[in-house]
């Protein structure tokens, strides 16, 4: 019962469209300050969360990154909410308390991006303990990038599922570069020779290849719904664009063009479907776009007076700021 | 008469919890053993699924019990010293407090977290003996502090069953406080303050293990001055009703808290004071100082703590 959405060939290029043409509308909401704050562009990945997210049942869960439109909307989420949580309207998929950084949906078992790097590791480990101690077939994927590496959460996670048999797939998405900094200067050793230090079979696939993700992500998969416990992919990736839209601004020069150049003629969308298909799903995805653009527009602002709202899950109302 | 022992209070809470809804679980060090006292004979009763010995990696076993509380459960982490919640305030502060009002209210996070035994233990050093509950109630994390075996079991029990993350501190110099319990043991509302002796010409405001030493003060103080003693229990959310109420009528405070000077519990309890009450003399506070490190020789631990004489003068002062 894997996502109907990602079941063939065409869906996966449909989705991985979709995540390029919201993320390319997205970069133009940020430039013309409809999304205040910025966002992590996700163009260059759209392979691996489409790939990972292929190999995943509905009922599976997924915890994401600051960069994490692509994980969300791979997972199914829908694209006019996430447009109205980046505008911050109450349409949003978090009722615009979380934004980009934060978009969640568990009702599709997204269970949220998040701000700090590697903190979604161990929660996901979580997860994946308490369905399996409920005896429910879930398998949790935990995205993360090369920069999250170095934390020491995430190695302290991987112990935990390793010992713990947790029905989880580590997936890093290694973009090459922490923000700015390298993996090459940064990574002392190997992304797969760490989950392998835990006893956790890894492999590196080519993170530019939805299909080549897919295989081995349902491998993982498979071992961990098996109870065969956890597995750890790097996916080989590149983001053609900045680590946040707010980079440009300095006029960071830490990639050279001819890098981004190169990556990019590696296109994860240049996936050899007929020309007039992939036409054909481009205009299809163009209409979505633009309907959840409406959809995003046309909800409301927030009301002031609801900013503490959701702020205790029990109810708590706690003191006014400003109120003696 | 049954005198039941503050940690025998945690252990039976936990029990009761862990028997009355599959969904409570334990992650903690050396919790199978039970080590700390909270967990004695847990692991053997509810099975080392349940009650969950993890290896000594505190974020990573923290953030777990969140992800198990998103999943349904509801976790109870045992830190077994106060200087651990140092480590964990990423996991506590950033993410278990946010989620629910990050996610738009689709997540909560039932997560309890207990640390039995913070505060001096007397000899443990600079990096045991912290009492950072000021932190947590500043975050906006549920922060509890019994002071009694009652107490220590009802607010237990209520933050294993409330929705939010809950950190409660069962202060060192509370564990060997026992009482005679003749009343059912029974859930106790967080939030919710304790007159633990009624009085007319002060309130003393006192945390933890200091309401046992503000009752004494107060008792031998008898004869010249009405001591009232204020055990908040809850110190985040503050039952502020019930300070000023109490305020109303004395008109004088006195805050005895072992916790650091600045920006803590204490200042907190006189700002609601000058905001919503009208005190007949400028309060006063016992407290640790700013910025505490308590030394190791136990003459220097003991000089940093509040004292039942400052807490003495503090009360006369009040009075003049």
């Amino acid at each position: 019962m894997s996502l109907p959405h990602l079941a063939d060939p065409a869906g996966r290029y449909r989705t991985m469209r979709l995540i390029r043409s919201f993320e390319e509308l997205a970069l133009e909401w940020v430039r013309s300050g409809l999304v205040v704050g910025g966002t992590h562009p996700y163009i260059g990945q759209e392979a691996v969360a489409v790939g990972v997210c292929a190999a995943l049942d509905p009922a599976d869960q997924l915890t994401s990154t600051h960069r994490g439109h692509g994980h969300v909307l791979a997972k199914g989420a829908d694209p006019g909410r996430l447009l109205a949580e980046l505008l911050g309207r109450v349409g949003g998929l978090n009722g615009g308390r979380g934004g980009s950084m934060h978009a969640a949906d568990f009702s599709l078992g997204i269970l949220g991006a998040n701000g700090i790097v590697g903190a979604g590791a161990p929660i996901a480990v979580g997860s994946a303990w308490a369905a399996r101690r409920r005896g429910e077939p879930t398998v949790v994927a935990s995205f993360f990038g090369d920069g999250a590496l170095n934390q020491g959460v995430l190695l302290e996670a991987l112990n935990l599922a390793s010992i713990w048999r947790a029905p989880a797939v580590f997936v890093c998405e290694n973009n090459g570069y922490a923000t700015t900094l390298p993996a090459a200067s940064a990574v002392g050793g190997s992304a797969c020779g760490r989950a392998a230090a835990f006893g956790i079979p890894a492999e590196t696939v080519d993170g530019m290849d939805v299909e080549a993700v897919r295989a081995a992500a349902g491998r993982a998969v498979e071992r961990a719904r098996a109870g065969g416990g956890p597995s750890f992919l790097e996916c080989l990736t590149y983001r053609f664009e900045a680590h946040h839209t707010m980079e440009r601004r300095f006029r960071l020069s830490y990639r050279t063009a001819e890098e981004v150049a190169s990556w990019r003629e590696r296109d994860p969308l240049a996936t050899g479907l007929p020309t007039g298909r992939m036409a054909e799903i481009d205009r299809e995805v163009a209409e979505l776009l633009s309907a959840a653009a409406e959809f995003a527009l046309a909800s409301a602002e927030p009301d002031p007076a609801t900013a503490n709202d959701h702020l205790y899950a029990s109810g708590l109302r706690p003191r006014s700021g400003a109120a003696l | 008469m049954t005198l039941l022992s503050y940690a025998k209070a945690m252990n039976r809470a936990l029990a009761d919890a862990l028997e009355a809804d599959p969904a409570v679980c334990v992650f903690g060090e050396d919790v199978g053993a039970g080590l700390a006292g909270l967990t004695l004979g847990l692991q053997q009763r509810f099975g080392a699924e349940r009650v969950v010995d993890v290896p000594l990696s505190e974020q990573a076993f923290t953030s777990a019990g969140i992800g198990a509380a998103l999943n349904g459960m509801r976790p109870v982490i045992e830190l077994q010293i106060p200087s651990l919640l140092f480590l964990v305030f990423e996991q506590l502060a950033n993410q278990a407090h946010k989620f629910s009002l990050m996610t738009g209210g689709q997540a909560r996070v039932p997560l309890t977290v207990v640390v039995p035994g913070s505060g001096s233990r007397s000899g443990w050093a600079g990096q045991h003996s912290d009492h950072p509950y000021g932190l947590f109630a500043h975050v906006g994390i549920k922060t509890l502090a019994p002071a009694t075996p009652t107490d220590a079991y009802g607010l237990l029990s209520s933050a294993i069953l409330d929705d939010d993350p809950v950190v409660l501190f069962a202060p060192a110099g509370a564990l060997g406080v026992r009482e005679d319990v003749t009343a059912p043991l029974v859930p106790i509302p967080l939030g919710t303050a304790r007159t633990v002796r009624p009085g007319s010409d002060v309130t003393v405001v006192a945390v933890g293990h200091l309401v046992h030493q503000a009752v004494a003060v107060a008792e031998e103080l008898a004869g010249e001055v009405s001591v009232e003693v204020l055990d908040p229990r809850t110190l985040y959310p503050l039952d502020r009703a019930a300070l000023v109420e109490s305020l109303n009528r004395t008109g004088r405070l006195v805050v005895a808290d072992d916790s650091n000077r600045f920006a803590g519990f204490a200042a907190e309890v006189l700002a609601v004071a000058a905001e919503e009450c009208r005190l007949l003399a400028p309060p006063r506070r016992v407290t640790r100082p700013d910025g505490a490190v308590l030394p190791f020789a136990l003459a220097l631990d003991r000089a940093l703590q509040p004292r039942e004489d400052q807490l003495r003068d503090a009360i006369r002062a009040v009075l003049k």
